[in-house]
């Protein structure tokens, strides 16, 4: 394994970007966290929808159905 | 960002004076630029927003200075790596550029207790405007003060990349682009999520009928009708 032996100011200049690099992954990280509960509540939301369109599709078939 | 890293590498000339440390100013100033003119932009989104009444000016105020603050995090961390390797102190107290960073910075922190402090949306949006305004004005008196004060300690932007060759000074345009792009990005990427989440809340209101529909949790983030 290479090991880069960081000196001085190498470390500092190394410190300040990899500071940017994790700020930027850790909004990116909550984004992609919140766009996970956006899509679960879609899935959700379609889960819903289906149920009534079958419910509806079911209702004028019950009627119709014969009386004995 | 990618050409703006492998300038600041392999293209800019490394400083006489501060050596492989003044790399920092590449990352540095165009966050602190940026997140800076994120808050001005602030300002002005909630100037609209009090013209029109229109929430999406309230969001977009929102979603700008929060990116805003997160690169202000950036820029103060950034800033006490770079003091602490080129002065020896994490942070320097009588230096007016940082208090002022910081003073900025603490601010627009309190914005988020403002915002939920208030619980009518309406007028949560509108205060929040009103802080977005004035604290947006404060910042380029701020900076415009201490500029004037011409401070011999702290390394002046314009003097850097001014007074250098030209490829610091190309190198620190792509740097400022790379970091702007970025912000848009993520401010465009935020505010289509937070549309994206109040357009399933409206719809679930719709499938659940008005009163079934539980009220939403009480929020910092502006509410869209």
């Amino acid at each position: 394994m290479t090991v880069i032996a960081l000196a001085g100011g190498d470390r500092y200049v190394a410190a300040a970007y990899v500071v940017f690099v994790l700020l930027v992954l850790t909004y990116l990280a909550i984004m992609a966290s919140k766009l996970s509960r956006i899509e679960r509540e879609v899935v959700e939301i379609a889960d819903i929808v289906e149920a009534r369109d079958t419910a509806a599709a079911a209702a004028p078939a019950c009627e119709k159905a014969p009386v004995a | 960002m990618t050409s703006a890293v492998a300038l600041v590498f392999f293209y800019a000339p490394t400083d006489a004076d501060q050596g492989i440390i003044q790399k920092i100013f590449y990352i540095h100033v165009p966050m602190a630029i940026v997140a800076l003119c994120g808050f001005i932009a602030g300002g002005v989104f909630a100037v609209l927003h009090l013209r029109s009444g229109e929430r999406r000016w309230d969001l977009r105020s929102y979603v700008t200075i929060h990116l805003s603050v997160v690169l202000a995090v950036g820029v103060l961390l950034t800033g006490s790596i770079w003091a602490r390797a080129s002065w020896g102190h994490w942070w320097v107290w009588d230096e007016p550029m940082l208090v002022v960073f910081l003073i900025i910075f603490l601010l627009y922190v309190t914005y988020w207790p403002l915002r939920f402090s208030i619980e009518d949306p309406e007028r949560q949006s509108r205060y929040a405007s009103v802080f977005a305004i004035m604290a947006g004005a404060f910042v380029p008196l701020c900076f415009g003060a201490v500029r004037m004060a011409q401070n011999l300690t702290h390394p002046q932007a314009g003097t850097m990349t001014t007074s250098g060759p030209a490829s610091v000074t190309l190198t620190f345009l792509v740097s400022l682009a790379g970091v702007a792009l970025l912000y848009t990005t993520l401010c465009t990427y935020e505010l289509a999520s937070k549309n994206a989440t109040s357009k399933l809340r409206s719809l679930r209101r719709r499938l659940a009928g008005d009163d079934d529909f539980a009220a939403p949790a009480r929020s910092a983030a502006p509410q869209l009708p």
